[in-house]
């Protein structure tokens, strides 16, 4: 449902302010929101003035430095500080993004730093995405096949063309930045699968070894599930690994058009 | 746990909505522009049905400043809606989807609304004087 405010207990105030020491040269000031689920207060705001030449390149680093010398409470989630676990996903200067990736230099004010938007917070900058991985699961992501399985030394081949059909798709890291990033996400995803989920939907019917093709356009023939993408292209706009779920997500569309045709 | 306490993290306020977004919430409000202009033209219609008295009253209104702005904003309503609407018909064929595309069009959407109107007016204005 549309809700352009926060609810009352969702509402931000103004936490503490660390500054750096004053023979810092190069400072940047990180704002960042933070939610204890302990005190039963509101989010809030927290100000850390640092001097970026103590840190890493990152905003990752900047997080990490936060946590290791100046505040230990600070939670977020990260592992591989390489853009391909997903882990760090979150709201940086307006936009959703990789904190590992996301260059400290390429923003010009101060850094803003929120959780995926739109998603219940368990604690600072780490949301619940319990939901988000039960879409993905409701996809039935892997390989269904009614024909028999090959002798063991033997493989279910595909050409070099149909291969490619996977090339942009099956890189997907499943972070959510697209599908938190995304309007009709944020109004409708108890039934909208969104992006990412779509994407990877699409990456099956687009498998020439998958042979369930035609139960998935059914199942994602539904007013919600799939046609509530408007192509607003915050997905493909966001996408940290540069994939376009909006393109697969109009292949579906075209697909179930010539299907009913 | 408090886990039924936990607050909903930050949306519209925080996102900073791309060109594209800003183009497709625009569709939208064009969209309900146009319903009500719609109206206006409907009045105009019954008016014009009715007799000369309604008809003149309802022209002297649409000629008056007012009016005119109502028409004014109507029309880029509608070429706006046009422009985007033949952008969303070509994207239905799963073509011009590529971001640096969607960004291309998306500047094309505002300039042709923005053309088609002015021409309208010049036309109405000064090229329907004669």
């Amino acid at each position: 449902m549309v809700e352009f405010t926060l609810p009352e207990n969702s509402k931000i105030g103004t936490g503490k302010t660390v500054t750096a020491a004053n023979n810092a040269t190069n400072k940047k000031v990180f704002k960042i929101y933070r939610w204890d689920p302990d005190n039963g207060e509101n989010p809030r705001m927290d100000t850390f003035e640092l001097n970026l030449d103590d840190c890493g390149p990152m905003v990752l680093d900047a997080l990490l430095h936060i946590k290791d010398d100046l505040d230990p409470t600070l939670t977020l989630r990260r592992s591989c500080r390489e853009g391909i676990c997903g882990s760090c996903a979150m709201n940086i200067d307006g936009r959703n993004t990789l904190a590992c990736t996301k260059a400290i230099s390429d923003i010009k004010d101060d850094v803003k730093i929120y959780p995926l938007p739109h998603m219940a917070v368990i604690k600072d900058l780490v949301p619940d995405l319990t939901h988000f991985y039960a879409q993905y699961a409701s996809i039935k992501p892997w390989m269904q096949t009614e024909s028999p399985t090959p002798p063991i030394d033997q493989e279910r081949l595909q050409s070099k063309e149909d291969r490619a059909k996977l090339d942009g798709l099956y890189e997907c890291i499943l972070c959510a930045c697209c599908s938190t990033s995304c309007p009709s996400y944020w109004w409708n995803s108890d039934r909208y699968l969104g992006p990412a989920a779509l994407l990877q939907a699409y990456r099956w019917i687009a498998d020439s070894r998958d042979e369930a093709t035609g139960e998935r356009l059914e199942e994602l023939e539904d007013p919600f599930k799939l046609y509530r993408c408007h192509t607003i292209m915050n997905c493909t706009d966001t996408c940290p690994k540069g994939l376009n779920p909006a393109k697969a997500i109009a292949e579906i569309k075209k697909i179930q058009v010539a299907k009913g045709a | 746990m408090a886990s039924n306490n936990r607050p909903l993290s930050p949306h519209l306020d925080v996102y900073r909505l791309p060109l594209t977004a800003i183009i497709s919430i625009s569709h939208r409000i064009t969209g309900v522009g146009l319903s009500a202009g719609t109206l206006l033209l409907a009045c105009w219609l019954i008016a014009a049905a009715t007799g000369v008295e309604s008809y003149d009253k309802i022209n002297a209104f649409l000629g008056s400043w007012f009016g005119m702005v109502l028409l004014f904003l109507w029309s880029f309503a509608f070429f706006f809606h046009l422009s985007n609407g033949l952008r969303h018909l070509f994207w239905d064929t799963g073509r011009g989807l590529d971001k640096a595309d969607v960004e291309k069009s998306a500047k094309a959407v505002i300039i042709s609304a923005a053309a088609l109107t002015v021409l309208t007016w010049f036309i109405a204005l000064v090229g329907g004087a004669s």
